[in-house]
């Protein structure tokens, strides 16, 4: 089985958030960056599924600059096959995932997953529109996946509850969180990896049909209102009358 | 013409959806057209109707059995199929968990831009830019869509459900799918009733580490109850398995948005905070001072939550008798 892990390279869930250039551009200065969460999750799914299906491979791509290679590498140790980057600045959700459509649709994979979202443009977008642009089924939000010969029985997080669901592959999948543990590399893969192909491949042309223009942080608090704890009740109180909310 | 999906469960329209429709007729009445709504599934054209209250001219009902199972690409392609019968130019979803899966599969289908998470109108004095939150609720972009076709899901409980008071009329249409678009198989689906859903919900009780152990979080529960909230978590809470993973907020879970936001023995770490800063009011009950969650709040209780939740309790019991 052949299986792409779709994975995007975002500032860590600690970093500061700031922009430069009149906050037109997140400002990445001294921010460490990190595989998003949920890729790192469905990476370390795919990998269990390649372990119980011999002769299956796993492959990373990426859409970006040659600044996300740290976290093409870390998937490598991890454990994937190899990896693709294809060199261009991830512009909007569409032009990332024309980019990992035309690859996918030249190398043809039998199953890819992608992050519930990724934790910095918070779009959920990507993985359903590679389903769309390769006519496959997407599911969104699986928490568990099983492969037995050419079909997936999948558990996901629908609203207020969970759905069971079965689906021949080729198949579009986005990871919940739960879905696994994500692993930490050895020192054996991090070795590895550093001799694990990583090809680079140069875009297609695709304009940006949602660009961004600016940014903007939100307002700070006003600061906190603190009640003596002897005087709890008046919590509500206060919800009631000042804030009107209960 | 605007057209906007109306997600019902089992013939119900949830709050998102009609926040979602009213959203569409504002944008409808700003631009001088109209609002069509779509409907999927074995639904009652009399409650469609009703729509019309939120907004809607006309709703496009679409029945048939095989709809009443949610599938992203039988949606997708009933959606943009009524998009495109209805020219229309503005496609509105609510971004829910399905409103998700079904937006960037509408987007290529139609070659439109998207945009998810939105929490404004749009501003066309330059272009067609809409905010929507970036980095998990710790910043806005401003986002211009250029395609003829635009696509918003805006983010559940951000925009008011208005009453235009309207008559929608129904139209029954049928749509022409393909067989792809029925490959997955649904085999059961469980929803929990009676609980109200945590991306929807008004008020949220939350409680952190600082509850000690999952036998305490029954005064938890009870407060949510009697103020009609909904309960959360913080992820290590869900990763003891003290509370569902469903339960858990933050950056690695849901973000929510409610009106209150009431955090509990939680200490207010980066990443919790991503997923619940967006909340208009913010409590913090902590028995450390120092706790990060203080710098968020609006109001804020210096204490053991075992000796303040009772008093608060009471209090909110006292509140919804005299008010009931
Ligand atoms: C990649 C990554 C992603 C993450 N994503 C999330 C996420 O999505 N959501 C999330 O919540 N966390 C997330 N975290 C974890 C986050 O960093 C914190 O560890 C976590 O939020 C802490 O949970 P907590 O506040 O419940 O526990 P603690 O940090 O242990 O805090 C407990 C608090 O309770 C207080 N307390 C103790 N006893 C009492 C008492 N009797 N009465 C009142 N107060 C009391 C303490 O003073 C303390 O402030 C993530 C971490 C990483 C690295
Ligand atoms: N630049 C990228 N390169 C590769 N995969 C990406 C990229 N951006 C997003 N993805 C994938 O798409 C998912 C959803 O991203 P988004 O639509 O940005 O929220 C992520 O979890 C990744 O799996």
């Amino acid at each position: 089985m052949k299986i792409l892990v779709c994975i995007s390279n975002v500032p860590d869930t600690t970093a500061k958030v700031s922009f430069n250039d009149n906050n037109t551009k997140f400002n990445s200065a001294g921010v460490q960056f990190i595989i998003n969460p949920y890729d790192e999750v469905a990476l370390t799914k795919a990998l269990e599924i390649a372990e119980q299906n011999a002769g299956s491979t796993v492959t990373v791509i990426n859409v970006g600059l040659s600044d996300a290679e740290p976290s093409i590498r870390k998937a490598l140790a991890i454990g994937a096959n190899d990896a693709v980057r294809i060199n261009a600045e991830p512009i909007d959700a569409f032009f990332v995932a024309e980019q990992i459509a035309k690859y996918a649709k030249d190398n043809g994979f039998d199953l890819i997953f992608t992050g519930r979202e990724s934790i910095d443009y918070n779009g959920g977008l990507v993985g359903n529109i590679v389903a769309e642009m390769l006519e496959m089924p997407s599911i969104n939000l699986i928490t568990s996946i099983q492969i037995d010969s050419n079909n997936a029985t999948m558990e996901r997080d629908i609203d207020g509850g969970k759905e069971k669901l079965s689906c021949a592959l080729p198949l579009v999948v986005s990871a919940q969180q739960e879905l696994a543990e994500p692993r930490i590399p050895n020192m054996r893969g991090i070795m590895a990896a550093r001799t694990k192909p990583l090809t680079v491949i140069e875009p297609s042309t695709v304009n940006a049909s949602t660009p961004t223009i600016n940014f903007e942080l939100p307002k700070p608090k006003a600061g906190v209102k603190l009640i003596p704890a002897e005087q709890a009740e008046q919590l509500i109180d206060l919800l009631h009358n000042e804030a009107r909310v209960i | 013409m605007i057209v906007v999906f109306a997600e019902n469960i089992n013939g119900n329209f949830k709050k998102s959806t009609l926040e979602a429709v009213s959203y569409a007729a504002n944008l409808a009445q700003s631009n001088s057209t109209s609002c069509v709504a779509v409907v999927l599934g074995n639904t009652d054209d009399s409650k469609n109707a009703e729509l019309g209250k939120y907004g809607a001219d006309k709703v496009v009902s679409i029945k048939s059995d095989k709809l009443n199972e949610f599938r992203a690409e039988s949606y997708a392609t009933a959606i943009a199929s009524v998009a495109s019968q209805q020219n229309a130019t503005i496609i509105v979803l609510s971004n829910t968990s399905s409103g998700k899966s079904i937006s960037g599969r509408i987007a290529a289908k139609l070659n439109a831009g998207v945009v998810s998470g939105v929490v404004s109108l749009p501003n066309t004095s330059n272009g067609f830019v809409v905010r929507k939150t970036v980095f998990s609720g710790k910043a806005f972009a401003d986002v211009n869509i250029t395609t003829p076709i635009k696509i918003l899901a805006i983010t559940p409980n951000t925009f008011d459900v208005k009453e235009f008071g309207k008559t929608a009329s129904v139209e029954n249409v049928e749509v022409t799918f393909n067989e792809k678009d029925f490959a997955t198989t649904i085999e059961n689906v469980s929803r929990v009733t009676g609980k109200i859903s945590l991306t929807e919900a008004e008020l949220v009780v939350s409680g952190g580490r600082g509850m000690k152990g999952p036998e305490n979080w029954g005064i938890i529960e009870e407060l949510a109850s009697v103020l009609g909230a909904a309960t959360a978590c913080s992820k290590p809470v869900s990763d003891m398995d003290w509370r569902p993973h469903s339960e858990h907020v933050g950056q690695t879970g849901i973000t929510i948005k409610p009106n209150l936001y009431i955090a509990i023995g939680i200490s207010g770490a980066i990443q919790h905070l991503a997923g619940v800063s967006s909340s208009k009011v913010i409590v913090a009950i902590n028995k450390d001072p120092e706790a990060p969650f203080f710098k968020a709040a609006d109001y804020g209780i210096v204490g053991d939550a075992f000796d303040v939740l009772p008093k608060i309790l009471e209090a909110a019991k006292k509140l919804k008798s005299a008010t009931a």
